[in-house]
């Protein structure tokens, strides 16, 4: 079933520097509080946004972060949406790996945080830049 | 620059953390903490993180090589007071807290750390039987 969501509110945050990060997941918090999401929920929502951010900051030369409460049936939740213009990867399903990294880190933030949301998808095109879009449900 | 105080109770360093740490400030943190394990020769490190509300996988691997280079100086690592929110996320995301022990509080986390110690102690009186040759 792919009925698309609804979205209810939207709100951007630009991400260029390391001290953005801790801003930027209080806002993602605010949101999941509105909407009354679980604190479990908001942990992983918060933290795979916290992994995503920093890939775009250290690999993407920082991007735009669009923040979303949608809904779809019964259920909201929150929808990020990361996008840089950096670099680009060139092989997704290796970057996807558990322990790839081309930056001598543990390689988990990507598929780590694909395990902590409830959808996950990501383009990316070498010289274009990388998108990420995640969703996190209420009561997912 | 704002600092997070580190305090000395007997061999062991406690560190609160009560704030959603910067980047910055936890590399400093880090720093201090090494720096004094080996000033101090402290046994154990208490780092409570009970109001912590995340911990992603560059503030977990500050917290393991906290407990890496204090490992180096003889002194054992123990994060107390972790939300289970905060750890079953930890868990999901696959960050293992290479090296770092855990407890459910202070307390738990003293008691374990001065267990480790006597332990320590009895295998060293073993060493000393044994008349293994010393290091110096
Ligand atoms: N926004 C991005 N732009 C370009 N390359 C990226 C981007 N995000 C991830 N990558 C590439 O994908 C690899 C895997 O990313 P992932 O977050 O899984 O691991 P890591 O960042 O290397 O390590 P960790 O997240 O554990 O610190 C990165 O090493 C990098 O090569
Ligand atoms: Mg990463």
């Amino acid at each position: 079933m792919t009925t698309t969501p609804i979205v209810l509110n939207r709100d951007t945050m630009t991400v260029t520097r390391e001290t953005d990060v801790v801003p930027f997941r209080s806002r993602v918090k605010e949101h999941a509080v509105k909407i009354g999401m679980s604190l479990l929920n908001q942990t992983k929502l918060i933290t795979g946004a916290s992994e995503l951010v920093r890939n775009m900051l250290k690999y993407g030369n920082g991007g735009i972060v669009k923040i979303e409460i949608v809904s779809k049936g019964r259920d909201s939740g929150i929808r990020l949406t990361f996008e840089d213009k950096g670099p680009g990867i060139p092989n997704i399903d290796k970057a996807m790996q558990d322990g790839f990294t081309t930056g001598r880190s543990m390689g988990l933030g990507l598929p780590g945080t694909k395990r902590l949301m409830n959808e996950f998808t990501i383009k990316s095109e070498v010289g274009v830049g990388t998108t990420v879009t995640v969703t996190k449900w209420k009561n997912g | 620059m704002e600092k997070i105080p580190i305090l000395r109770m007997g061999h062991f360093l406690l560190v609160t953390i009560q704030v959603d740490l910067y980047d910055q400030l936890a590399e400093n943190l880090e720093a201090d903490l090494v720096s004094m394990v080996s000033k101090t020769n402290a046994k154990g490190v208490l780092i409570d993180v009970s109001s912590v509300s995340i911990i992603d996988s560059f503030m977990g691997r500050i917290l393991g090589n906290i407990a890496t280079m204090s490992k180096i100086m003889d002194a054992d690592t123990v994060v107390v007071g972790m939300q289970p929110a905060v750890a079953i996320t930890l868990v999901e995301l696959g960050l293992p807290l290479k090296g770092v022990y855990t407890a459910l509080n202070v307390e738990r986390g003293m008691e374990l750390l001065r267990s480790k110690i006597l332990l320590e102690e009895e295998d060293q009186e073993e060493e000393n039987d044994d008349d293994t040759d010393s290091t110096e």
